[in-house]
Order: structure tokens, then sequence, then C-alpha cells
């Protein structure tokens, strides 16, 4: 399944062993990549984002929306190393999962590079401001 | 033209829509995406597939489109459907019979108008709904339009918000008589004035019908109209998270408010709305300046005649039920029901869609409303036209005057064209419109909301109908209960089932003893609603089953 | 109701939207043309959706007699021929019988 990543980063992907939330606090503090489920509190992490490289949430059904508010709140609170969204990862949502601070993607099926670029330009412009830096149409209104 | 224009942004929006849409079908035909992919993208293009064929719900925000927009949906009835729209409870029109080949089409030429179907169906924001008379009300505090389309703009394509547990549906007013309502919806909003004068925003959280009606407590009294996306965002963020998602019959906001509390989903929204002030998601005011401007009043003649002349009695007649006070001296509005005595609620020809754009770019300054009640309103007519224009709704067979009568029914589609409906609703509309033709009959008995669904799920708002009517699957017979005592607006109710249920012809019956206890029971200037209100159910109880 | 009990394949035409019947070999707009079918069900409907040839298929109760396949539930019924409220729409547009067979 690796061999289906796609990242847009220019660093190197960690590779650190991924825990769970929950065995996150057990490791004694030095695991610096963890995965999260969609029940599970994004927050959590916040104490913890200067250490974390990369943080995996999980969408076992792409219908299953929390993961998008786990990823715009961490990269709200300053989360810089890698978000990667894992599991039913399908290029229709791909431009509102960059939108939501995604950089990285591990989808069960694979999508290529191509067509993830082409997903990420669905959307000439956009009405919200979120976390990826994208102009939003009010502010481009009113410069 | 008092309304929103799109400019240059927000049609590339809708453009690369139609982009996006016409390569999704294209995979879906070639057999790159599975039904299962692709059902829930043509989903929010409003794209169903019903009982007969594909049906296509088009967005029609906050109920207001021009006589351009209102002409494409004519034309569109007959290229591409079969010369018929359905306006919805929701201010939106569907059609019946779309092919999926077609729709790219169709979203094009929407677009060509700037209109679309963004979110019309799916677990997101809907198209946000409001009073039909805004801008036009002479009891108005603020025109709710400008805040609708502030909404419009934030919601399309929200990346945060496009799986939520459930459908999500906001409405707007900015009356105390609510006409939209507004607290029967996910998240109803008020525009109201402090003792200072300063406008603000009233929110309820946690509204809906379906299968556990409610009704939304208020979560904010008075919200700084410049923080009103900031604070969606936190009570939309509240829901994505801790919303239900192991039961769709649970997961809407109100068992959410429901389950934890009034106070507890207020507390985490302000902790969540603190946090997102930070982040500068909000317009500027210069940005709600820019809207409001496009709502400014029209250029009313307020020299025009202010009195009507009524020697025509039926359209005099027509004039007491289906004429509004306007704010504006000389003025009217007009409201076209689409429900004549046997016909099928909302439904328009697309020759009558397109009478009635005529006569909004004639007469009303260019505007239409539809409203939820499945009817069509022209916002700003003169007063010295209206002999005119009802001398035209009349040869188009459009000048039923029964607005708010028995003959007024609000009717889902029911299982006539809905593959979720357990029973029919039109034929049962058609019945008791039929047994109440008589327009002094219906004048009789006075303002009575009659509202029929044809499933749970309360498309036709049976809970908020003075008297509702539910189809139900009773071993596979259709079944109708009657419910009495329902409302929307100001005085929100959920109306309350009688007894057991009825055949189609039972509940037509059932429906005129209930009329008739209210005729020999009723006080001095009360509505059916009051009576039944002041009686309780005991005595119709025993009319209709004793 | 006389007859005998039968099942038959039902779904929705992929482009069109139309409802369609299994005729053993094809698709038919007209459920007289349906032909029962046994266990195969799960399997044609699957490959005829995998076919992009229909949409939704699934398999339901009809009687069938000597006037015809009759689907047992009202909602199949009116699948079958149109909206009972738009007669004029539907595949028996001028046949007075029509409501009488939905009822």
């Amino acid at each position: 399944m690796a061999d289906t990543l796609l990242r847009f980063r220019d660093d190197a992907a960690s590779t650190a062993p991924v825990v769970s939330l929950a065995s996150l606090h057990d490791a004694g503090g030095n695991a610096t990549a963890v995965r999260i489920e969609p029940g599970e509190d994004a927050r959590l992490l916040l104490p913890l984002l200067d250490r974390l490289e990369l943080v995996e949430v999980s969408f076992p059904a792409y219908t299953d929306g929390r993961g998008y508010s786990a990823a715009r709140i961490l990269r709200e609170y300053g989360y810089a190393g890698e978000l990667r969204a894992v599991g039913d990862v399908l290029v229709d949502q791909l431009s509102h999962y960059r939108r939501c601070g995604f950089d990285a993607f591990l989808p069960n099926q694979p999508i290529t590079r191509e067509a993830a670029e082409k997903a990420f330009a669905t959307w000439p412009e956009v009405y919200q401001r979120t976390v990826d830096g994208r102009t939003p149409i009010w502010a481009a209104r009113h410069g | 033209m008092p309304m929103y224009q799109y400019d240059t942004h927000d049609q590339a929006m809708v453009d690369a829509r139609v982009a996006e849409f016409s390569d999704q079908v294209a995979r879906r035909l070639a057999g790159t995406l599975s039904e299962e992919q692709f059902r829930p993208l043509r989903l929010k293009n409003g794209l169903y597939l019903q009982l007969h064929a594909y049906m296509l719900r088009v967005a029609i925000p906050y109920g207001t489109l021009n006589s351009r927009q209102m002409h494409m949906l004519g034309d569109i009835a007959d290229k591409y459907d079969r010369g018929y729209g359905h306006f919805t409870t929701r201010q939106n029109i569907q059609y019946n019979w779309i092919k999926l080949e077609d729709t790219p089409a169709i979203l094009a030429d929407l677009a060509s108008v700037g209109m679309h179907a963004i979110q019309t169906s799916g677990n997101c924001i809907r198209n946000t709904t409001a009073d039909h008379f805004a801008g036009a009300a002479a009891d108005e505090v603020a025109d709710p339009r400008p805040y609708a389309e502030l909404l419009r703009q934030w919601s399309t394509f929200h990346p945060e918000f496009d799986y939520l547990p459930r459908k999500f549906k906001v409405a707007i007013i900015g009356s105390d008589t609510d006409r939209a309502a507004m607290r029967l919806h996910d998240i109803g909003i008020q525009v109201v004035k402090n003792d200072a004068g300063e406008t603000g925003l009233k929110v309820y959280v946690g509204g809906g019908m379906g299968r556990t009606p409610m009704i939304a407590p208020v979560i904010r009294e008075f919200l700084p109209p410049l923080q009103m996306i900031s604070y969606l965002e936190a009570c939309l963020r509240v829901y994505n998270r801790y919303g239900r998602r192991d039961n769709k019959y649970k997961a809407r906001i109100k068992i959410l408010v429901h389950e934890i509390g009034a106070d507890e989903y207020r507390r985490q929204v302000e902790e969540e709305f603190a946090h997102i002030l930070t982040l500068g998601l909000e317009p500027p005011p210069a940005e709600l300046e820019r809207i409001k401007g496009f709502f400014a009043d029209p250029a009313f003649d307020t020299q025009s005649a202010d009195t009507i002349d009524r020697s025509d009695p039926d359209f005099a007649l027509w004039v007491d039920q289906n004429v509004h006070a306007h704010k504006a001296p000389g003025h009217a509005i007009v409201t076209v029901s689409l429900k004549p005595a046997g016909g099928i609620p909302g439904d328009a020809s697309a020759d009558q869609i397109r009478l009635l754009a005529d006569l909004a770019r004639d007469y009303s300054f260019d505007e239409l409303r539809v409203t939820h009640a499945q009817n069509i309103v022209l916002p700003h007519v003169r007063k010295a036209d209206l002999y005119a224009i009802w001398q035209k709704l009349d040869a188009a067979g459009l000048a039923n005057a029964n607005l708010d009568l028995i003959g007024d029914i609000i009717a889902c589609p029911g299982l006539d064209y809905c593959s979720l409906a357990n029973a029919r609703s039109i034929p049962v509309a058609q019945k008791i419109s039929e047994r109440f033709a008589d327009p002094a009959r219906q004048a009789e008995i006075g303002e009575l909301k009659l509202k029929i669904s044809g499933c749970i799920n309360a498309c036709g708002h049976h809970h908020a109908g003075h008297i509702g009517i539910l189809g139900v699957d009773r071993k596979g017979t259709e079944n109708y209960q009657l419910l009495l005592g329902g409302s929307e607006g100001a005085d929100t109710s959920l109306g309350t089932i009688v007894g057991p249920g009825f055949s189609e012809d039972g509940i037509v019956d059932a429906v005129e003893k209930a009329t008739q206890v209210y005729l020999d029971r009723r006080e001095d200037g009360e509505r059916f609603l009051d009576t039944y209100r002041r009686l309780g159910v005991a005595p119709f109880k025993e009319a209709i089953y004793g | 109701m006389s007859g005998e009990r039968v099942k038959i394949l039902t779904g929705n035409d992929l482009l069109t939207g139309d409802v369609t019947w299994w005729t053993g070999n094809g698709w038919s707009r007209h459920i007289a043309d349906a032909a029962p079918v046994g266990d195969d069900a799960t399997q044609i409907a699957q490959s005829e959706e995998a076919d992009r040839k229909v949409v939704g298929a699934y398999v339901i109760d009809a009687q069938s007699d000597a006037e015809g396949l009759r689907p047992a539930h009202i909602k199949e019924r009116i699948r079958a021929l149109g909206p009972t409220v738009r007669l004029d729409l539907s595949l028996r547009p001028n046949d007075p019988a029509a409501s009488a067979w939905i009822a």
C-alpha cells in the first residue's frame, strides 16, 4: 500500500513508527508519528505539535468528514509537519482535503500525481479562508 | 434590479462546478466511477434517482430570482423535461424527468443565468432559505437577504463541512413574523435590533422536522452581524466533530443539541468561536456593504395610486386573499398560488413559469420569490397594476384566491415520484382541495394551513400544519394519519397525531369533520388553530372517531 | 389475488433513468416484457450494473396471471406505470383502467 503514497512536501518522509493516539502518551514521550481515528479528539495532540513529524488522519469511509475538522484544527494551532489522509481517500475529495491542510495522501486505491494536481486545481478561486493560504474571494474583492 | 448579481468571481465558481460535474458524469458513463462512488457526487449537484427517472433539484438561493432566471427555468422544463417543474418547500425547483447525459448541458444553461444545483442534496450545507417577503414586507426590521447571500458564498464548496453527519439547513428572517419556519431548521437566524438600535442576529440551533421533530432553542441572543461567519463555523465544527454518525436517524444537529443540552452545546460553540475569531475568517464590513448595495430598494413609484378598484368581485376576493401590505406607498406584494382546486401543489407548466417571469419583468422590478409554501411571489408591484396582473394570471389558471386557506395545501411529491415515500401525497391534496373548492366555503373557514407528507421525512411539513397529514405504509397499503395543532412561525408548535390512520377517502372525511368542529365551536376572531388550542384535541377526536 | 407468485428484476437505465425490467436477455421499459428470475438474479444484477446497463437493480415480488405481471407492492406498480397524478405522462396514457391497476 505504501506505493500509493502521494506527498506534496519537500522534506523527506518520516520513517518513525506510527503509533495510535492511545499509545502516544504511553510511548514515553518519544513518538513522532501518530495516527488518529475519526472519533478521536485532534486537540489532544496540541501540546505535542512541535515534536510531531507525521500525523495520519484515518478515513475508514470517505463519507465520514470528521477528519476534515481534525486537520484544520491541527493547522490552525500551528502544526507544520506532514498531515496525511489515509484510507478511503478519493480523487473527488482531494481539493477539499488540501484546503483543510492535508499535504500527503495514502489512498486505498492509487491516485496518480497528475490526477491529484488536477483535483487541486478544481476551484479557480475559493470563498473561504482556511489553512491553505489561498486568498478568499472576499479578500480579492476588497484588496 | 434589487437582487444580487454575480461578479466574475461568482461566475468562475459556478462555471468550475459545471466543468467538474461534466467530468464526473463522463467518468461514470465510462465506468471509471462506480454508482456507489458517483451517488454522493451527483447528490451534491441535486441529482437524485427517483421512481421514474433522475430528478434534478435546482437551487434558488433564499428563494429569490429574476425574470431571466425564471424564464430559463421554464425553458429547461421544455427542453430537458416534460414541460413542467415542481416548486418545493425549500424554495427550490425540481425537474422529474431528467436524463443523466443531459445534466452537464442543463447545469451549463443554469450557469449562463447565474444559477446552479450546488449542494441541493447530500450531507452538506444546503441552500439557505429566507422570508419570501424580504425587502418588501411592511413589518420588516432588516432585510435578511444580504446575510443569506453571505451565507451562500461561505457555504459554497466549504471544504470542512462537505461530509457532515447529515444534511444541514439554514433559514433566515428579518421580521417578527416568521414566514420561513425558521425555528424548524438546523440553524434559524433572525435579524433583530436591540434597545440601542444596533442590528444583531438571534441564532437558534437544533430545530427540524423529520422523524424527531424539534423546535430550535436560542443558542445566541445577539450576535454581531460581522461575526456571523465565524460563529457559524463554530456551530458547524462542533456538529461535524460530535454529531452522531452511528445512526442516520439520529444524525441531525437537533439530536446532538438535545442529547448534550442547549447549554452544553452553547458552551462548546463559544469555546470554538473564541478560537475561530483569532483566525480572520470573517469577510470584512466592506463585503457585507457591497452585498447590501445589491438589495437596495428599487425606484418605487411612491406617487402611484394607493387605492385599488375593487369593482370586479372575483378580483376583490383575490386581492383580499393573495395581496399583502408593502412597505412602500402605492405598492403591494402579490402571492401567486400554485394550488388550483384538484391540482398538484407546487407544479407549474413551462408556459406558466415563463408568464410569471414576464409579469416580474413588467410589473415587479424584475424580481420573483419562491415561498416554502410552494407559491410564487411578485414582491414589488404597483397597486395600480394589480388588476392587469390578475387578469393575466386568471387567463393562465394562476388566479387561485386561496392563499393560506384550506386549498393552499403544501404537499411533497409523495409516492407518485419519490423513492423514499410510503404513500401518495398529491392525490390526497387533490381530493381535499376539490372537496373544499367552493371559494365561499374556504373563506368561511379562514386561515388553515394543511400540510401533507408521504413519509416520515416530512418534506411536506406535516408536523407544522394546523392540520397535518402523514402517509404511512400499513402492510403494503397506503394509510394516512391525521395531526392537529402544528404551526410554523412565531408561535411554532408541533402537531399531535389524533388517532388511528385512515384510507385516502377516510382522511378527506376526517379533515372535513375537523373543520366542522371548528366552525361549530369557534369564538370571535379565532382561526382554526386558535380554536384547537383553546379546546384541545378531545372534541375533534370525538367528532372524527366518535 | 389469484395467479402465480414470481420474482422479477428491475432497476433504472443508467443514461436515461427510465424504469427498466429484465427480460431474460436485456432490459425493457415495459413490465409486460419482464421474465421471472431465480437464484441467478443477484448475479445478473451485478454483471448488468458492471456493464452500466442498469443502476440499482433489485428483485421484487409480482403476481403473474392471464392479465400479465402485477407487482405485489404499490410502489412498484407506480414505477411500472408512471405517476398516478399525471397519467398523461405514464406508459398507459389513454387507458382508463390504468388507475385501477395501481390501486
